[in-house]
């Protein structure tokens, strides 16, 4: 099944201009909040009103404006894991999953309600009410309630947001095994970039309302398109840059030319490398060791319980300023071999590693 | 003019058949109009909001005069009974339609508020599990707003218990059939007749406390239920 969408509204700020095509797989939406994540669910589902456009669900058309159609909600059968669950106060739990099944008999809507909920890993609240509810426990109930219409794509805003963190793991399990079952078009808002990673096949990239990125995960981390993207999906470095020749390009900011495995088609403008690509040469090596090798100082660091941060300086001891070049990651176990050695240490940026925007 | 003896109860019944009438059709008229204006926007928007709240600031005489005219022989909708061959001006139907038009403000506007109250995300969600709006009225929006509902409603129900002189410009003092208590009271009043006065004063207090009293003691087993839930 497809969902093929093609919307534009205007917003007070920008204008959400998207589109896209979601296959039986899921789709992880990365933007920061206030990107227009929650309206473009919104409007697929059809609880807001595109300016223009085409939103067709597995060969049903759920909007087009140029033929004036527009399914209210009720008809689109979307599924919708809202942000806060929005169970509905005033009912039990499998209340809240019998509200989408009130044309089936009565026994049958129980069994269905149970089968639900044994789904979600929510059996034994049928009958709390949501305020007696753990956030896990009212997302699994609302999961089994937007399931229950058996819709043609799910839609889940922020599922993750409003549970604690050892909670958060455990759910994203559950979504996982949702998900491999569902095989439906499926869009998950998140701003967390590991959640979109680990729950999206694909991801979409949203700023300002425009697809800044869309495609497989790993192309997305691996060769950002723009420098947007990389800073939206977690990357730390960057480097005004132009090319030199084939296979190189020279870091202004960073002042060094580099040698890099991507092929350059079209302009330079930055080259860019994540915080745990950036390698530490043991000892001064042979001419291979010492391409791409800039030598560093510590400006300062931030430990994490597993890893620590260390903000670079590039070329020259640092200033009072403490700024940094260069943001890296390393494991506690190498910092504590590496905060032994003297400076200036050696910063490797491997060329597999780099990648070049044009943008 | 005829003076309503002592013994009458008429006056009770007259009031509380009124009452009761016109908060049944304000409830319902009062909701429909604050769902369908809660879901719409807009400057137009402010002229329906004035329409409905006329009533609650106009003079209730004012209100009286322009029902007169509007049911009256030559009046819009008077004309409209008198082709089908009835009138309502001075008989019971005028008592309750000058007490369903005074009250419906208060109605309208609880409501409203009561129904803004509800978190528009359990509406949204009504509606993606193929909820018409009518279902999403009745089995979402109009539970969670029920306590400002009834709120309104016992306001109403108040309101058109004591209504008064738009119900003696369109409804007149015609003993038995449209003396409700408080025009019982003004002309016992008038004539002099402290007696009836006062008993029909008493019966007012003694109501509008039973109300009240009714009122407490349904909220506090709300609570007591809510708190057994939790």
């Amino acid at each position: 099944m497809a969902l093929e969408v093609q919307i534009e509204k205007k917003l007070a700020e920008f204008t959400l201009d998207v589109s896209f095509t979601a296959y039986d797989a899921p789709i992880g939406i990365l933007g920061p909040s206030g990107a227009g994540k929650t309206m473009l669910l919104g409007c697929i589902a059809g609880l807001e009103r595109p300016d223009r456009g085409r939103i067709v669900l597995g060969g049903k058309t759920l909007l087009d404006t140029e033929r004036g159609i527009r399914l209210p909600a009720r008809n689109r059968r979307v599924g919708m894991l809202f942000q806060h669950y929005a169970l509905f106060p005033h009912r039990t739990a499998s209340e809240n999953v019998a509200f989408g099944l009130n044309h089936l008999a009565e026994n049958e809507r129980e069994r269905r309600v149970r089968e639900l909920l044994e789904r979600t890993y929510a059996a034994g609240l049928e009958n709390r009410y949501p305020r007696e509810l753990s956030g896990g426990e009212q997302q699994r109930v609302a999961l089994a309630r937007a399931l229950a219409i058996e819709p043609e794509a799910l839609l889940l805003d922020e599922p993750l947001s409003a549970l604690d963190t050892h909670l958060r793991s455990q759910m994203e399990a559950h979504l996982q095994e949702t998900f491999a079952a569902y095989r439906r078009p499926t869009l998950l808002v998140t701003h967390n970039i590991a959640e979109a990673y680990r729950l999206g096949e694909r991801l979409l990239v949203l700023s300002r309302g425009r697809v800044a990125a869309f495609g497989p995960r790993e192309e997305i981390f691996r060769r950002p398109p723009t420098a947007e993207v990389a800073r939206l999906t977690g990357c730390k470095n960057f480097s005004r840059a132009r090319a030199v020749s084939d296979g190189a390009v020279e870091a202004i900011d960073w002042g060094c030319n580099l040698r890099i495995a991507q092929t350059l088609s079209g302009g330079v403008a930055h080259v860019g490398i994540r915080a745990h690509h950036i390698d530490f040469a043991e000892a001064s090596g042979g001419t291979e060791e010492r391409e791409n090798t800039l030598p560093c100082w510590l400006a300062s660091s931030s430990e994490s319980p597993f890893h620590v941060t260390l903000y670079l300086r590039l070329h020259k001891p640092p200033d009072e300023s403490r700024a940094h070049d260069l943001q890296a990651e390393v494991t506690k176990e190498k910092w504590e071999r590496m905060k032994e050695r003297p400076t200036p240490w050696r910063a490797r940026l491997s060329p597999d590693a780099l990648f070049v925007m044009p943008e | 003019m005829a003076l309503p003896p002592a013994t009458d109860w008429s006056p009770l019944r007259i009031s509380l058949e009124t009452s009761v009438t016109a908060t049944i059709i304000t409830l319902a008229a009062g909701l429909a109009a604050a769902w369908w204006r809660e879901r719409r926007h807009g400057t137009a928007m402010a002229f329906v909001d004035g329409i409905c709240l006329l009533p609650l600031v106009l003079p209730p005489t004012v209100v009286g005069f322009f029902l007169l005219l509007l049911f009256g022989r030559h009046g819009l909708l008077g004309k409209l009974l008198l082709q089908l061959g009835t009138t309502v001006v001075f008989s019971w139907p005028a008592t309750v339609i000058a007490a369903a038009v005074v009250s419906f403000p208060l109605m309208y506007l609880t409501a409203r508020a009561a129904l803004e109250q509800v978190d528009s995300r359990f509406l949204e969600a009504g509606r993606t599990l193929g909820a018409s709006e009518w279902r999403v009225f009745a089995k979402i929006a109009l539970p969670l707003a029920w306590p400002g509902v009834l709120a309104g409603t016992i306001l109403s129900f108040a309101r058109a218990l004591g209504e008064f002189g738009a119900t003696l410009m369109l409804a007149g003092n015609i003993p038995g059939r449209t003396a409700t208590i408080p025009i019982a009271i003004y002309f016992a009043v008038e004539s002099d007749d402290m007696r009836s006065a006062v008993a029909w004063c008493a019966a007012d207090v003694a109501i509008s406390l039973a109300l009240l009293a009714g009122l407490y003691y349904w909220t506090q087993a709300q609570g007591l239920s809510r708190e057994v839930r939790r």
